[in-house]
This record gives C-alpha cells, sequence and structure tokens, in this order.
C-alpha cells in the first residue's frame, strides 16, 4: 500500500453537474428578436429582472444581446418593468 | 442606405381606416425619403405589458425598411408631432436580423396577411 494514499470509510459524494453552455453558440444563433417575447421569458425571472450569465450559462456576446433585447422589449410595452409572478 | 425596423403603438382608440391610413402615411414618408418597404406587419390590437398613457391595449404596427441614415431624425420629428402614437422605436438591423427578418417572413405568416390584403 502507497504512503499517501487516504481512505475513507464512505465514498465522498461527487456530483457531477452537467457542464453549462451557450445555447446561441451552440445553436448557431446570431440575431435575438426583442419582439418574440415567449423566448425573451427564459432569461428573466418571476420579477421581470434579467436572469445572470452564471445562471443562464450564455457567453458574454449573447448575454448583452439578450439584456439590449430585454430593454427594448421592455420599453415597447412588449415585457413588464416589474412584476409578480410572470411565469 | 441602412436596414432598419420601426415599430409603432397606437392609441386603442382608432379605428380600422385610421390605422390603416396612418400606416400609410409613414409608408409613403419612407419611400418619399428615397428609401425602400421591405416589409410592413401590423399586429394589431394587443394588450400592453403595463399601461402607456392610461390605456391597457395599443394597436401594434412593425415596418421593416431602408433608408438613409439623416431620414430617422425627419421620421421621429413626424412620429413626435402625431397625436395618435403613444410610443415608437426604431432599431438599425445588423446583417443576422436582417436574415432572421427574412426567415420569418418566408414561413405561414406571411401568406396570412396576404391573403388578408
Amino acid at each position: 500500500m502507497a504512503k499517501n494514499e487516504i481512505k475513507y470509510l464512505t465514498a465522498i459524494k461527487q456530483e457531477k453537474r452537467p457542464k453549462k453552455y451557450c445555447r446561441f453558440k451552440k445553436m448557431g444563433i446570431h440575431y435575438i428578436d426583442y419582439k418574440d417575447a415567449e423566448f425573451l421569458k427564459k432569461f428573466i425571472n418571476e420579477q421581470g429582472r434579467l436572469l445572470p450569465r452564471r445562471i443562464t450559462g450564455n457567453s458574454l456576446k449573447f448575454q448583452r444581446k439578450v439584456g439590449d433585447a430585454v430593454k427594448k422589449a421592455r420599453q415597447m410595452a412588449i415585457l413588464p418593468y416589474v412584476t409578480d409572478l410572470l411565469k | 442606405m441602412n436596414n432598419y425596423e420601426l415599430m409603432v403603438i397606437f392609441t386603442p382608440v382608432l379605428s380600422d381606416d385610421e390605422f390603416k391610413a396612418a400606416q400609410k402615411k409613414y409608408a409613403d414618408l419612407v419611400v418619399e425619403n428615397g428609401g425602400e418597404i421591405v416589409h410592413s406587419n401590423p399586429w394589431g390590437l394587443k394588450s400592453l405589458a403595463y399601461p402607456i398613457a392610461k390605456k391597457t391595449t395599443g394597436l401594434y404596427w412593425v415596418m421593416e425598411y431602408k433608408a438613409p441614415s439623416s431620414f430617422n431624425e425627419k421620421l421621429k420629428i413626424q412620429l413626435l408631432r402625431d397625436e395618435s402614437q403613444m410610443r415608437h422605436m426604431y432599431t438599425a438591423l445588423d446583417k443576422y436580423a436582417v436574415e432572421y427578418n427574412a426567415k420569418k417572413k418566408g414561413g405561414g405568416k406571411f401568406t396570412n396577411e396576404k391573403n388578408e390584403a
């Protein structure tokens, strides 16, 4: 038995999360339409706030574009600025 | 010549004819100023996500057009003088956006409008 080998009585729990990816890069989407409210709702929470990149997994480039699209949609009253129970 | 998209929310009190007349007015304005209309899509009455000018619904109209960049200022003046519009926005379209819009038009949506007109 090797010297440095450490043995645990119970196996250490190691859950492996699937790696997050940017759906725009993966699917080859270049333009995010501000008119498509149902699609933009994937990137906002129940209060109508933008979800962080940490959760959506978007690349920086596309997170910015999502942000722009959501802001345009808000201006044109397609999405609300603040709300409750959006979804 | 650049590609733009204009979205206007008209007040819901407009009648069908007035709505059409207003669309025509701005479409003509584009052509007069050396532009070109790619596509015009009246969404019609739609409820707003939040009230604008104490109204909960609005008549949406989306128009895609090509125009010289100096045209948008003229368009803005006309739109702001118009009492029947509640809100407007024009967006510059990049090549991907133009592609996306062309693709979307190719779908069933476009044929429906053509039948109605």
